[in-house]
């Protein structure tokens, strides 16, 4: 049998039971990688459900560091028999097979192409444990340990781990690492360790950290300000606020009082926690809420009111399959439409597009100066993939100099200062963007009434035709402004001149940048650019000027972010080819790099004098569709 | 278009402890049909205010939309006004008043802003106890849409449509009872001598402050048969007791005999005097409100007054222990932990 033979590169799969804590046990296997110095990207299957249902948990090991999924698997270790059959089938040709040998396997299981290593985990715990909740837990750390032999990851490590895991617990630490010894030692006696597939150290990971985005958000709304967050549970977005409360215990209790600085309520629904953050701004605090699909539909009302009103906010939204209730447990950016445009006449609302957890951290922190600098919603868009997974990233930094940016606020004393009569909706400085008051600033200057109904510069309730365009004009001309305050995209160009392009957005941004080195492989050069918020920058208009072809890569149905494109910018459909992923599951290099060579082999992107090669495996472009616009 | 008051006072006007004269707590002419029962609640709000010698611009005012709604402009034009979306304002009140404790909060709404859309919203409201005054303007129909049946209005009212409704009716007095409410009344927008006392007390109480007050539409709903009709309501208003507020710090001078007189003290040391009160029941016992208003359905009554209070109530802020200091006067110096914190926080993400 021909086996995979790898070192650092691969993909290891756990199939688990959902609700045996299994979770805790798989990352400890993630994080022993990664502190041998070796990129890990872990990412979590899991369903709608809370205990019973299978559920997987997916290691990519990657030398040269690439962060998306790769798809496929090259070990699976299996320990839900009510996957068993499909999870046998999907390991890849040379792969491992390991499960619990309690019961003999099912031969029907069986494939010639693929190494069976099986270890007796229910016997061990049986024989070991008298409590069921033991004997439960204690299966997952005896194969974290077998693997710890059968991929020679460093034993120490797995300690240490386990030691910073149960700090104050420290009676757990024993029974887990004899626990990791039992499975080290029955791998080693029965079976020829390391397999042909292991794990080396190196140095690789530098000072990077593993944390998932939603924790990142959170600790980017500590950062960033925020005093008031209302929310109501929704997967994928739960952890955003959990996160925050968990740090703003820490971090946030007045030293004299122990009251807190902050107030989190959870709301009776999405309606009332948008409105509850709506009022929260209004009043000057920094308020945000998180939701995904179904809660984004149900706030669109006030999202309207607040872009027309021009209240600050901060919503994330952490994206999930749609529509409707769709799959709530995995991932898609489908909310693009309506996010970017929700509310009933025309409106539209900034977006910001994170890609790493790093990125989720200070576009949070950063939203909250967006959105009092511009006086409109900010929208986080990230989705499951990024928010619920830990992911390796850069470590996350803070400048002590930076102060909040509140934006236009006329205190007191400004209006003391003024002669003229304030104008809450004048466009005083020509940006567009009129100065506001807080309540309760000056006894008898600066009020003013905040409403959904038309009003003119004066806040003064009108009907007039033209004093509505006047200020629906304004509201444009803010868009214009908010462009130069956005994040800028990001130009990844090709080493060679060529007429293709990429751009990509958010979580297909890993992704993106390996299918670039696959191409590359295969002779193929294009241009790729990561767009990093909505309205788009102007840059972004010139790369799609400057290029005869540009593949827009997302992860949804209808090409929605094309569709944005070709609403807000003048440039022609025909040239802007789809590359879609919505099967739930976290978009490939594979799949990308296969629908842009499929097109490139019709002849636009620049090559190198090879004919275009047939390195990548298109394993999974059934999962994606290309179409030409 | 948009009115407003002539600019010229008399210079002899009456001022309040503050130095402000009453038209400084006035707001834009109303737009609303002559003889609307909303306007005089507008004129209550803002002799209360201007009596409490409030500050105009410590008040913050918030409503849904509804012809009630569009009151906050007609009073208060010195205060903060936030016209929301339809049965909503609840949670923008909460969000506003989260982010400032130390101002005063008056929300507006109507029975169909309360009653029917924002029905979830106006419970949750109760249930937290929000530090506020909510007043709701109940028509027993939909004003601003021209005069449907509301969720409040009577079995077998008639509308001047002449529809008669079937469907039993939600007392707002009674679901906020059941919810919790630590502040219950009832009034009438035609009893300006029970309505501003009642109000005074909402705006002394810590704690969310229900005043539900029959103010009849005149163009939809103010005919015979209809039970929101100043007629009807002049003829079926009972009372639980005569309502005298009494602010901190002065004297209490009552006309009535020991025994007829009961006074609630406030938590900010101002008095709620009942005189004449209605035998079996005590302003103090959520169970004879229900009991008092249960009854006088039965009879066809409309029960006002002061119908329950809660001296000791425990506004929001206080359940989630924020801090005392209004949250958004809090600087980077409170907010943000640092760069050292956050590279202990990295350390642990290894
Ligand atoms: C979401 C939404 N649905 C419907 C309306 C239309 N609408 C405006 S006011 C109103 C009813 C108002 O009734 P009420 O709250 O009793 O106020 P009133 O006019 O009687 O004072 C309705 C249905 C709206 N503004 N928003
Ligand atoms: S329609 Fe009815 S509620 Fe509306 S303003 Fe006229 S009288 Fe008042
Ligand atoms: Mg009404």
């Amino acid at each position: 049998m021909q086996r995979i033979n790898a070192v650092n590169d691969f993909v290891i799969k756990f199939a688990n039971v959902n609700g045996t804590g299994s979770a805790s046990a798989n990352n400890l296997f993630a994080k022993a990688v990664f502190r041998m110095g070796v990129p890990v990207v872990p990412k979590n299957i899991f369903p709608s459900n809370i205990q019973g249902l299978p559920t997987w948990y997916e290691v990519r090991v990657s030398e040269k560091g690439y962060l998306g999924r790769r798809g496929g698997t090259d070990i699976m270790v299996s320990v839900n028999p009510q996957s068993m059959v499909r999870d046998a089938q999907e390991v890849e040709p040379g792969g491992y097979f390991i499960y619990d040998s309690t019961k003999p396997l099912d031969p029907r299981l069986l494939r010639s192409d693929v190494q069976f290593i099986g270890i007796p985990l229910t016997d061990m715990c049986l024989r070991t444990y008298t409590d069921p909740r033991q004997r439960q837990l204690f299966k997952n750390v005896i194969y974290i340990g077998a693997l710890a032999a059968l991929l020679d990851i460093e034993f120490g490590v797995l300690k240490d781990l386990i030691s910073d895991q149960f700090e104050g617990k420290e009676k757990l630490i024993a029974p887990n690492v004899h626990a990791l010894e039992m499975g080290h030692q029955y791998a080693r006696t029965h079976y020829e360790c390391p397999l042909s597939i292991r794990v080396e150290r190196r140095d690789l990971v530098g000072d990077a950290i593993l944390l998932d985005g939603n924790t990142a958000c959170g600790l980017g709304a500590v950062y960033g300000g925020a005093t008031v967050a209302a929310w109501y549970p929704i997967t994928p977005s739960t952890s955003v606020v959990e996160g925050f409360q968990r740090f703003a215990e820490r971090l946030r209790i007045d030293p004299g009082t122990g009251r807190r600085n902050y107030a989190i309520v959870q709301a009776e629904d999405e309606l009332a926690a948008i409105g509850m953050v709506i009022g929260a701004n209004w009043n000057g605090a920094r308020s945000f809420t998180a939701t995904s699909g179904p809660g984004i539909s149900l706030m669109t009302e006030f999202l309207g009111l607040a872009y027309f009103a021009e209240i600050p906010l901060v919503l994330i939204d952490v994206q999930r399959a749609g529509p409707s209730t769709g799959m709530p447990t995995r991932t898609q950016q489908s909310d693009l439409t309506a996010a970017g445009y929700a509310g009933h006449g025309d409106s539209k609302h900034v977006l910001l597009f994170p890609s790493t957890p790093k990125e989720c951290f200070d576009m949070t922190a950063q939203a909250f100066d967006l959105a009092e600098r511009l006086q409109t919603p900010i929208i986080i868009m990230s989705d499951l993939d990024l928010g619920m997974n830990e992911g390796m990233s850069a470590p996350l930094q803070w400048d002590d100099a930076r102060r909040y940016d509140r934006g236009k606020v006329l205190s007191a004393e400004d209006l003391d200062a003024m002669s003229e009569r304030f104008g809450r909706y004048l466009d005083v400085d020509g940006d567009a963007i009129p100065y506001r008051t807080y309540p309760g600033t000056h006894p008898t200057k600066g009020s003013f009434f905040t409403r959904g109904t038309s009003r003119d510069e004066y806040a003064i309730y009108t009907e007039d035709g033209a004093a509505y365009v006047r200020n629906m004009e304004r509201l444009l001309g803010k868009w214009d402004t908010a462009k130069t305050f956005v994040p800028a995209p990001e130009l990844h160009s090709a080493p060679h001149q060529t007429n293709t392009g990429l751009l990509y957005f958010g979580t297909t941004t890993q992704a993106t940048m390996e299918a670039l080195d696959l191409l590359a492989e295969q002779g193929i050069y294009v241009d790729a650019m990561q767009v990093r918020a909505f309205p788009f920058h102007a840059d972004v208009d010139k790369f799609i000027e400057s290029h005869d072809r540009v593949f827009v890569i997302e992860q949804n149905r209808d090409a929605q972010f094309r569709s944005m494109i070709i609403n807000e910018m003048d440039c022609s459909p025909a040239k802007l080819v789809r590359v879609l992923n919505y099967d739930g599951m976290p978009i490939t290099a594979r799949l990308i790099a296969s629908a842009v060579s499929a097109q490139s082999a019709a002849g636009a992107a620049a090559k190198d004098t090879s004919p275009v090669a047939k390195a990548t495996k298109v394993t999974h472009l059934h999962k994606g569709k290309v179409e030409r616009g | 278009m948009s009115y407003f008051r002539p600019g010229f006072r008399h210079p002899e006007l009456p001022k309040n402890d503050l130095g402000y004269t009453k038209q400084q707590y006035e707001g834009a002419i109303s737009t609303l049909c002559a003889g609307c029962g909303h306007d005089s609640i507008s004129a209550a709000i803002v002799q209360s205010v201007f009596e409490l010698s409030i500050a105009p611009h410590q008040v913050a005012k918030l409503s849904g939309i509804g012809c009630s709604s569009k009151t906050p402009t007609y009073f208060l034009s010195n205060s903060h006004g936030f016209n929301s979306v339809h049965g909503r304002m609840p949670s923008v009140a909460t969000g506003a008043n989260l982010a400032n404790r130390d101002m005063i909060y008056i929300g507006v709404s109507g029975d169909g802003d309360s009653a029917s859309i924002g029905m979830g919203q106006f419970a949750h409201v109760v249930r937290r106890n929000l530090n506020m005054m909510y007043v709701v303007m109940n028509n027993g129909c939909y004003g601003l849409t021209k005069g449907q049946d509301s969720a409040t209005a009577d079995v077998g009212s008639r509308s001047k449509a002449g529809s008669v409704n079937r469907f039993e009716p939600i007392d707002l007095a009674s679901v906020a009872l059941q919810l919790g409410a630590t502040f219950v009344a009832r009034s009438f927008s035609g009893d300006k001598e029970q309505l501003v006392p009642l109000i005074k007390a909402a705006l002394s109480h810590s704690g969310f402050a229900l005043i539900d007050v029959v103010s009849p539409c005149v163009t939809f709903n103010n005919n015979p048969g209809s039970t929101k009709a100043y007629d009807y309501v002049r003829q079926h208003m009972q009372t639980t007791s005569l309502v005298d507020f009494v602010p901190m710090a002065e004297e209490i001078t009552t006309a009535y005999g020991e025994g007829e007189s009961r006074g609630v003290t406030m938590h900010d040391g101002s008095v709620i005097q009942l005189h004449k009160l209605r035998t079996e029941w005590n302003p103090e016992d959520r169970q004879s409100a229900l009991n008092a208003l249960a009854e006088s359905r039965e009879r066809g009554e409309v029960l006002t007054g002061l119908l329950y209070v809660e001296r000791d109530s425990r506004e929001l802020h206080e359940t989630i222990n924020s801090t005392r200091t209004p949250l958004r006067t809090l600087t980077e110096k409170e907010l943000c932990p640092g760069s050292s914190a956050l590279e202990t926080i990295n350390n642990s993400l290894r």
